[in-house]
């Protein structure tokens, strides 16, 4: 089935290098790898979702994505066209098609505007409707979102951690959008309103029809959005899984580690069950060798780790996985 | 394991505690009357969402509130001595050595100007009146019993040479230097990665057993305290809504809040069906409502909760919950 389905996104031999600044002490061309040579497609209308732990490049992925960060090597395929080199002109009507939600509800909202200003700004820009057009469609998107009319008029610092977020999404989808990117949307949020806030980008997403790319580092979450998931190791996509395929039956050692890392809310499980813990930390994505970057933490690293970077291969149907076990 | 704890000793004892900040005339109750206490060599969870009070009323016992919150009322008893009302001076002398902390942000704790192992180092000389040299070979032993490696080098490095997993090790090193009895964690893991979660954890639980010390572990993660905590409270709005063993919080919660944390969570075990949030948002704390604080957002709230506040009742000789619904054999229980 899943070969039959329209690609939205097809990403193919990304890259994304940061260049350190050469100070007075050092010289030479260092890089930091944060989105090395990652391969994914999405499908129309599934919950793609991107985990790893920080500094993976999770975050960096989904900004060049929507070519906030320009790549330094490879295409990005959106309904059919690369984006990945188009200037800011040709982008313009692609812009309007992505849109993002971010991770933290206070800082990405303007507290000068409005909140009729903050979803208006969007239209503005890509649409040549009318002001009274634009009211009508706000106030759409508004109750779509859950907030009230009255809301128009405040300001960001009037509402609840919960509610700006509502705020974000409106924004997000005051364009219409097809594709919108998730970028921790919900981890600045509390237990309860996290929830809420959950149920209603399933029924957006129902509704219009949306595709999403959840970037997160909370694995409960993920695993509750998604269709599929990406696991992403140092700047590299380690594992791409069906949702439950890969939280039953995890390949990559740091899929498995990472899952059994999850701290599970039933005592009795909790303390019953054998956590793999990984030891050490991420290294540094500066100066990376050549070979499988998990290899220093590996309980299973054979020599040709240290020697071949393993890639992405199909190990069962729509199951991929970049490690020399498999 | 439960059955053992019921019968150890209190440590703490905290009762009818207020705390309260002052803006002028305006008046915000953080902390709304709590009794609690914590045995020796337990680790009690305390769960509560953003604004519930919970860290404001740790900090009420340590004697560090900022300076326009107040304590109002209330008897906090530490191993049979009151401390609610200690002078600066006296204060001092218990933070560190009874009671140690370890805050949240492992990025900002440490002084960037210090080496991390002189943070130790000035602790040991001040508390422990030690030697310089003396002090150092112990700051180099702390840090290897909380498993950072080569602590020989690390000793010297400063806090921008240490991740952040690392970080909350050398201010878990700094928390034990003076054998506390009881050590408070607030919200200790959640700016790490899962992984490292993990690791610290299970570093903590050991020294805690190693050590026979109490903790007090805050957290608004219901998985966090699944996997180490023996007895759980959960507060909401500056109030203990619900108290008990960790298997009848999770197995058989009482009250509707408890009930409404636990099912609005996704779990990585189990089925994938609709997550059930809890509506609406938490109150306002600078005009406190008559009745039940979560009486607005409660799905079983009738009149009487809007009015009048309920009162403890007890299930068990470790559970009890503020509810007036709770075990009346209704609509709750199912």
């Amino acid at each position: 089935m899943a070969e039959t389905r329209e690609k939205l996104v097809d990403v193919k031999n990304l890259k994304k290098y940061f260049p350190l600044k050469n100070s007075m002490f050092k010289k030479g061309n260092q890089v930091v790898k944060a989105v090395d040579d990652v391969s994914f497609h999405i499908y129309k209308g599934e919950t793609f979702g991107l985990v790893g732990e920080s500094g993976c490049g999770k975050s960096t992925l989904g900004r060049t994505l929507n070519r906030l960060y320009d790549p330094t090597a490879g295409e990005i395929c959106f309904d059919g066209n690369d984006i990945a080199s188009l200037n800011n002109k040709q982008l313009q009507p692609y812009r309007k098609r992505i849109q993002m939600i971010f991770q933290d509800p206070y800082s990405s909202l303007n507290p000068y505007m409005t909140v009729e200003e903050i979803i208006d700004e969007p239209l503005e820009i890509h649409t040549r409707l009318s002001k009274g057009e634009r009211k009508k469609i706000i106030l759409d998107i508004l109750e779509k979102v859950g907030l009230k009319k009255e809301d128009m008029e405040k300001f960001p610092h009037e509402f609840s951690g919960g509610q700006r977020q509502r705020i974000g999404i409106a924004r997000a989808l005051s364009t219409n959008p097809d594709f919108i990117i998730c970028d921790e949307a919900i981890s600045a949020l509390d237990v309860s309103i996290q929830a809420q806030v959950i149920n209603m980008l399933e029924d957006l997403q129902k509704e219009l029809n949306l595709t999403y790319l959840f970037v997160a580092h909370d694995l409960s979450m993920v695993r509750h959005i998604s269709d599929r998931i990406g696991v992403m190791y140092l700047g590299k996509m380690v594992e791409i899984s069906k949702s439950d395929e890969l939280y039953a039956k995890p390949l990559h050692p740091y899929t498995q580690a990472l899952l059994s890392a999850i701290p599970i809310p039933d005592p009795i499980k909790a303390q019953n069950s054998k956590r793999e813990i990984i030891t050490g930390e991420l290294p540094s994505p500066i100066e990376m060798e050549k070979g499988c970057r998990f290899r220093a933490r590996c309980p299973f690293a054979k020599p040709i780790c240290a020697e071949v970077d393993p890639t992405l291969k199909e190990v069962e149907d729509g199951h991929f996985v970049a490690c020399h076990l498999y | 394991m439960s059955s053992n704890i019921e019968e150890k000793s209190n440590l703490l004892e905290v009762k009818k505690l207020r705390t309260s900040f002052y803006d002028g005339k305006s008046k915000l109750e953080a902390v709304r009357g709590i009794d609690f206490t914590v045995k020796k060599g337990e680790v009690l969870g305390i769960v509560g969402e953003s604004g519930s009070g919970k860290s404001v009323m740790v900090k009420s016992i340590l004697g560090i509130i900022p300076t326009n919150a107040k304590i109002d009322a209330g008897e906090i008893i530490l191993d049979g001595k009151h401390i609610e009302n200690l002078s600066k001076k006296d204060k001092r002398a218990i933070r560190g050595r009874e009671i140690a902390m370890i805050f949240q942000d492992p990025m900002t704790a440490l002084n960037p100007l210090k080496k991390a192992g002189d943070h130790l180092v000035e602790l040991l000389i001040r508390v422990r009146g030690m030697k310089k040299k003396e002090a150092k070979n112990e700051a180099i032993e702390l840090l290897r019993m909380v498993g950072i490696p080569s602590p020989e080098t690390r000793v010297n490095q400063y806090p921008h040479e240490f991740s952040g997993g690392m970080r909350q090790r050398v201010l878990i090193a700094m928390a034990l230097a003076c054998n506390p009895k009881l050590l408070i964690a607030d919200e200790p893991t959640t700016a790490l990665d899962v992984t490292i979660q993990a690791q610290i954890l299970e570093l903590l639980k050991k020294l805690q057993t190693e050590n026979d010390m109490s903790v007090v572990l805050i957290t608004h993660d219901l998985g966090v305290v699944a996997t180490i905590c023996s007895r759980i409270l959960v507060m909401y709005a500056g109030m203990v809504m619900e108290e008990g063993m960790a298997h009848e919080i999770f197995y058989s919660p009482k009250h509707p809040y408890t009930k409404a944390l636990i099912n609005s969570i996704p779990r990585v075990d189990g089925e994938k069906t609709r997550l059930k949030p809890i509506k609406g948002s938490a109150p306002s704390l600078t005009k406190v409502a008559k009745g039940c604080p979560f009486a607005e957002r409660c799905e079983l709230a009738i009149d009487k909760c809007f009015t009048e506040m309920p009162v403890y009742k007890s299930f068990s000789s470790t559970q009890k919950c503020m509810c007036f619904l709770a075990g009346e054999g209704d609509k709750l229980d199912g």
